[in-house]
């Protein structure tokens, strides 16, 4: 589908100019600094020392580096349970929601809305004011209720649990609009069709929303995969990584040595293996919309 | 009962629940932000204050640099979301009204660069601010990400759908290419525009990794810099800290209120943040 307009030597030179503040921009913070990331990651560079050329020493220390692998199991266990639980929470969200036939459902729509408008940053204030081991309001209730305090944020394996949950409660609404709109698309006839053959809610489920809704699912799945996977402020202000490594991710550990450690070189090779990871889950993305628009 | 009825009870049970769990942290946060000190942490808690006062914000003010910290916010976000808003509809605009050669290839190279976040050129683009002298300036913040290529992508999906006629028109008329746009193009594009401004500023207003790479210089900051900050301290005044996140918060749920239809149809066009 050919569109727009093609003319003189004004109309070839416009849309160069109209293009230029972007492309500068583009290219300047993104596509240079990748190139120089991909570069550095084969030296040895500090601010204050003479960047050095070491192949791929980086890489061949970072395959024994017990932090580092700590965490990336860790931006693994993170990701894998959060999108799972997004992918779960924010369907059935949106399945209670899309039908337009109750009173109230807009109302109760934004409302599931509102966490995503905050920034992670009051997100894991709020979380950490509830959660705090003798303060907090949960462990309130608990004791008056005669149990013992539980440690939310300091034990280790509780305090991934409790980051994976705020995650979920943060993020599901985003994911919750998207589903709505792809279950409106079904249509409506289907469903008439299905309640008038005897089908049950579940087979219905089954056998009409499920298969209907792949491209959505797959949708959500990639955007919330790639998300996990630029995890930072919530566990900054949560449990700064602790304790011990038990919540540290890639990104902070590549911040970390960059930055308060003064080994770039080192951290952009952590760096690389984060770029390639979500590149993967981007292309995958981009394979599924461009199939979505061929279909149109 | 009928049992359709009674389903329908169980449904909105289910829903206000949720609901509830979904605003408590929020809600709690706000509310407590309203009581003096004392009574913050005294046994047994009190979900709405029992003595209400402003005394919280009024701390907030005085110390430090909270006043600087706020409007050095408002400024990037402001700043940043005309930008943004101005260079992505240009850039929209040349890519779906005009024939060039490699437009093709323009358009796909912006939206890979979705490949390359932040989070994995932090170093590289720390040196490069460090190049340009924009390290310690909001400009560094304001800057380099304000072209995104969410907003080029939403800007030319919606101007692909505007007659080529009135353009065609308006240079019968001898109107030259940039009256075109700015009189023609830009008033027209206003849901788009909105869309793109909506979510650049609430992405700016609560950014906080770009701030964090640039900005080390403690008159700078922004408000979620200042949150963090506050938040790492040993000993957390969380008296005065609930209170200055409540002044955080407030101004991105007007937003929302005021504007929901875009926030609803934005997602479902874009799917993404930008």
């Amino acid at each position: 589908m050919k569109r727009g307009t093609k003319g003189n030597f004004h109309q070839t030179l416009a849309p160069m100019l109209f293009l230029l503040p972007n492309m500068l921009i583009f290219g300047l913070f993104i596509i240079v600094p990748a190139v120089q990331g991909l570069r550095m990651s084969f030296t040895e560079w500090g601010v204050f020392t003479q960047p050095r050329f070491v192949g791929l020493a980086n890489f061949r220390e970072l395959a024994g580096d017990a932090v580092f692998w700590k965490t990336f199991t860790n931006t693994l266990t993170y990701s894998f349970f959060t999108v799972l639980l997004i992918m779960i929470y924010s369907l059935a969200l949106a399945m209670m929601m899309h039908k337009n036939t109750i009173k109230g459902e807009q109302v109760f729509r934004s409302i599931f809305y509102i966490p995503s408008l905050l920034s992670m940053i009051s997100v894991g204030i709020a979380w950490r004011f509830i959660l705090g081991d003798e303060m907090g309001i949960i462990n309130y209730l608990i004791r008056l209720m005669g149990g013992n305090g539980v440690r939310w944020l300091t034990d280790g394996k509780l305090a991934m649990m409790s980051i994976i949950a705020v995650s979920v409660w943060a993020q599901s609404g985003y994911y919750m609009v998207i589903f709505i709109a792809g279950l409106q698309a079904i249509p409506n006839e289907l469903y008439e069709a299905a309640t008038i053959d005897g089908a049950s809610n579940h087979e219905i489920f089954r056998s009409i929303t499920l298969p209907l809704l792949k491209s959505t699912l797959l949708v959500v799945l990639v955007l919330s995969t790639i998300a996990s996977f630029k995890a930072y402020e919530l566990i900054t202000v949560m449990t700064k990584g602790g304790p011990g490594y038990a919540t540290k991710l890639i990104v902070q550990q590549v911040y970390q040595v960059a930055f308060l450690e003064d080994r770039m070189g080192y951290a952009s090779a952590m760096s690389m293996v984060l770029m390639l990871i979500i590149s993967l889950f981007t292309i995958i993305q981009f394979k599924i919309t461009g199939k979505e628009q061929g279909h149109e | 009962m009928s049992k359709k009825s009674h389903t329908v009870v169980s449904h909105y049970l289910v829903l206000i629940i949720l609901s509830a769990i979904t605003l408590f942290p929020v809600l709690w946060v706000i509310l407590s932000s309203f009581k003096p000190q004392s009574e913050l942490f005294r046994v047994p808690l009190t979900i709405i204050p029992k003595t209400w006062t402003l005394e919280n914000y009024a701390n907030s003010l005085k110390a430090g640099n909270f006043v600087t910290y706020f409007s050095n916010t408002v400024f990037v976000s402001v700043t940043s979301t005309a930008i943004t808003v101005l260079i992505n509809l240009m850039a929209g605009y040349a890519l779906a009204k005009y024939i060039f050669r490699g437009r093709n290839l323009i358009f796909s190279t912006m939206i890979a660069t979705l490949m390359i976040p932040l989070q994995v050129i932090m170093i590289p683009i720390f040196l490069q601010l460090k190049n340009f002298g924009l390290l310690n300036s909001l400009w560094g913040i304001i800057i380099p990400p304000a072209a995104t290529p969410t907003g080029v992508f939403l800007a030319r999906q919606y101007l692909v759908n505007l007659p080529d006629s009135l353009i065609e028109a308006a240079r019968i008329d001898g109107a030259r290419e940039h009256t075109i746009f700015f009189r023609l193009i830009l008033p027209m594009s206003k849901p788009i525009i909105a869309t793109i401004a909506i979510f650049s500023f609430m992405w700016r207003w609560n950014d906080y990794l770009w701030p964090l790479i640039v900005i080390s210089n403690n008159k700078k900051q922004t408000l979620q810099q200042a949150l963090a900050n506050f938040v790492g301290q040993l000993q957390i005044n969380w008296s005065n800290l609930l209170a200055m996140t409540t002044i955080a918060i407030i101004p991105v749920i007007i937003v929302f209120l005021a504007f929901q239809r875009f926030f609803f149809s934005g997602i479902t066009a874009g799917s993404v943040k930008g």
